[in-house]
């Protein structure tokens, strides 16, 4: 919510206000219910572990799954992507699709080694 | 000469110019972060079969401490949610609340990076033990009542010790791999609430020593590469918002505006923080 945006409150409704407008108490509300959500999804991640899933992928996807859920909350509320500007959306949107490519391309690295950069197949301490 | 939009947005962007700033470090910090995290799941993909901790070193209980790391998290989520209702208390114009959650985030920060410090100083005293007839251990050493740190076979012959004491994990029985049986010790020793059992070995039966470190294991050296550049950040994090909170506050009373955003975008940096640990807990803790 930076100053002089049409922002929308967090959860809200998209009226345009100026931020004196702001309903402050509905905000802080948010905001705490974010950090209570977060820490129960913390939670969640930690006895997910001991759950017995069927395969190690979806232990994996599990557990990136509720990552991700935490992370939206922390971008969306906490850093008020929900109602930025454009300018940073571009730059994020940008960064991100570089990022991935990264990821990807990092990876994909994997399906053609390097000879000799592979590591020892048995571990010795 | 003055600045332009240092306070004021711009007109055709909507943003000040700190804003802008911190969203671009913060695309950088991404990118970072981003090669980090490729490099550990690039070297967990090639690991061979049971070259990964979990299977290299027989699933050790408490590998890294899940309780202490689950404690830590909830430190960051809290200090992430005080540093934003410090900057609602500027919009709000109440400077001794701002000042009250500026504290707590700093109490959180160093919270952070001190419980981390005890959890380093763990790793630095367990050990993996290579055993002659090819057997392999984990533990901490109790050397005359101390548990020393970064040891290796050359400090047990310069210490001359005849034996070795050893509090020898017992397999975590949750780190087994689906499908893979688990021992009915392990699980007796579960039931009764053990983690730890003792052994005393023969010094001449030990082929190596080697503690939880970097060098020890790929898994220890992207371990401590990624938490250590995350303990940076938090502890970067952490002086300027002193700053803000505590030294830099006159500016409160000649340009609140600008005060009110240094405090959004420092803000900004601390949630990325926050969001790091997100992904990092998961993939380094628990995975």
């Amino acid at each position: 919510m930076s100053d002089s945006k049409h922002a929308t409150a967090p959860g809200g409704t998209g009226h345009h206000h100026s931020h004196h407008d702001y309903d402050f108490a509905a905000h802080k509300k948010v905001y705490w219910a974010v950090g209570a959500a977060l820490l129960v999804g913390t939670v969640i991640t930690v006895l997910a572990r001991e759950w017995e899933f069927s395969s190690v992928a979806l232990t994996i996807a599990v557990a990136l799954f509720i990552a991700t859920v935490k992370a939206f909350l922390v971008c969306a509320y906490f850093m008020h992507l929900l109602s930025e500007r454009k300018a940073i959306y571009l730059v994020m949107a940008t960064t991100l699709a570089f990022a991935i490519g990264m990821v990807a391309l990092i990876l994909f690295s994997d399906k053609d080694p390097i000879p000799g950069t592979l590591p020892k197949t048995v571990y010795v301490p | 000469m003055e600045i332009p939009y240092a306070v004021k947005p711009r007109p055709d962007t909507g943003l000040y110019n700190a804003k802008v700033g911190i969203w671009l470090f913060l695309a950088s910090e991404v990118m970072l972060f981003g090669a980090f995290f490729s490099t550990y799941i690039l070297l967990r993909v090639q690991a061979p079969h049971g070259f990964w901790p979990e299977v290299a070193l027989g699933w050790p209980h408490g590998l890294l401490n899940i309780p202490i790391g689950t404690f830590n998290t909830a430190v960051l989520i809290t200090s992430s949610v005080t540093v934003v209702m410090a900057w609602i208390a500027l919009k709000q114009n109440e400077f001794a609340r701002f000042r009250k959650f500026m504290a707590i985030t700093i109490a959180c920060a160093l919270g952070f990076l001190v419980i981390k410090t005890f959890e380093y100083k763990e790793k630095f005293g367990h050990y993996v033990i290579q055993l002659a007839d090819g057997s392999r251990i984990t533990g901490h050493l109790d050397v005359q009542g101390k548990s020393p740190l970064f040891w290796t076979k050359k400090n047990l012959e310069d210490a001359k010790l005849e034996s070795l004491k050893v509090l020898e994990d017992i397999p975590n029985k949750f780190r087994f791999p689906v499908g893979h049986a688990i021992p009915e010790d392990v699980h007796k020793a579960h039931a009764e609430g053990h983690h730890h059992k003792d052994r005393e070995i023969p010094v001449s039966d030990i082929v190596s020593l080697k503690a939880f470190i970097p060098s020890t294991h790929p898994f220890f050296a992207i371990y401590f590469t990624m938490t250590f550049l995350h303990g940076l950040h938090v502890l970067g994090g952490a002086l300027v918002l002193f700053y803000f909170g505590f030294i830099g506050t006159r500016l409160w009373k000649t340009n609140p505006e600008q005060f009110t955003n240094r405090v959004e975008v420092g803000g900004l940096f601390w949630h990325f923080v926050d969001l790091v640990w997100i992904f990092l807990f998961p993939v380094v803790y628990l995975l």
